[in-house]
């Protein structure tokens, strides 16, 4: 299994928002062990979808160059459950956005049905946090893999409403740090 | 300009909502770290609510100066000095520094903070 919980991005607005998909599916092992016999998806890897689609809407904002770890979940609810077949469509917008951190707001739908809400805070750790841990946690070339993976540079604007270029990050920087 | 019995049922509110609290534990002299429970993480989401429920902003080392406690200048040994307890002072206007003045170790500025600390930092942000 790999650590991806969004499909795509359909909409990157940085600075702002952004609204991704996942696609739920009855081969993904989870769906199977969560609730034995009745697969759904569990809400915790919707939170994690979320927090992984405001992380990057976060990490824009710093330029993808500083690492920013989700600290809180200060609110997640849930309405409904999500079975085989469904496609979760996650909204995170920004709600603030300080030196050391920014607050989102998620929501996820299944359709018109809303099915959860979360209030997220991140925490931004700087460009120092690997040489202060001993160790990188997120090579560059990762996240750049990352980024092309989801499509954030094929559908992505600036706040400007001007598409987003990949080369105006530093995304190919430090190839052997991990 | 609130009141302050409004700014203090705001920040009651934001202090409840942001570490899960019951409205009796925010009491004027509760600590937000050492009786609250707030992590470092939770400074964020108070600051966001406070943010909201006020209409201001709140600018980074403006609630917590940690630039000052970070500074070789300012600390020796783990502790404030002299130089950085006026920085401390000029800074936190809002703040009863009086108990940490006695033992100025770093760690515990932050452990000292009060709700009734909060209450008057609001204060002060609204009359600027």
């Amino acid at each position: 299994m790999r650590w991806f919980w969004i499909d795509r991005f359909t909409e990157f607005v940085c600075g702002s928002h952004a609204v991704a998909v996942k696609g739920v599916s009855l081969s993904e092992d989870h769906m199977h062990e969560h609730m034995v016999g009745y697969p759904i998806m569990p809400n915790s890897l919707v939170t994690e979808g979320l927090a992984q689609a405001g992380g990057l809407l976060v990490s824009e904002k710093y330029g993808f160059s500083e690492l920013v770890v989700l600290g809180k979940i200060a609110k997640a609810t849930f309405h409904t459950r999500v079975r085989n077949g469904d496609t979760l469509t996650y909204r995170v917008q920004v709600e603030s956005v300080r030196g050391d951190g920014a607050a989102v707001s998620a929501t996820a739908h299944v359709g018109d049905q809303l099915h959860a809400e979360a209030l997220l805070f991140y925490a931004r750790l700087g460009e120092d946090s690997g040489e202060l841990s001993g160790a990188k946690l997120f090579s560059p070339r990762d996240l750049q893999h990352w980024l092309s993976l989801v499509g954030v540079f094929e559908i992505g604007v600036r706040e400007d409403g001007t598409p987003m270029k990949e080369s105006d990050y530093p995304l190919q920087e430090c190839p052997s740090t991990m | 300009m609130p009141t302050e019995d409004e700014i203090f049922d705001k920040v009651r509110e934001a202090l409840m909502d942001a570490l899960g609290v019951d409205d009796d534990e925010v009491v004027p002299t509760a600590t937000l770290q050492g009786d609250l429970d707030a992590e470092s993480i939770d400074f964020l989401d108070i600051v966001f609510r406070l943010e909201k429920a006020f209409d201001i902003k709140i600018e980074r080392g403006e609630l917590f100066p940690e630039d000052i406690l970070t500074n070789a200048d300012y600390v020796n040994d783990g502790k404030v000095n002299e130089e950085g307890i006026v920085k401390l002072r000029e800074r936190m206007p809002f703040a009863d520094l009086t108990k940490f003045e006695s033992e100025p170790l770093v760690q515990n500025l932050g452990q000292q903070l009060t709700v009734k600390d909060m209450c008057n930092f609001v204060a002060h942000k609204l009359a600027a």
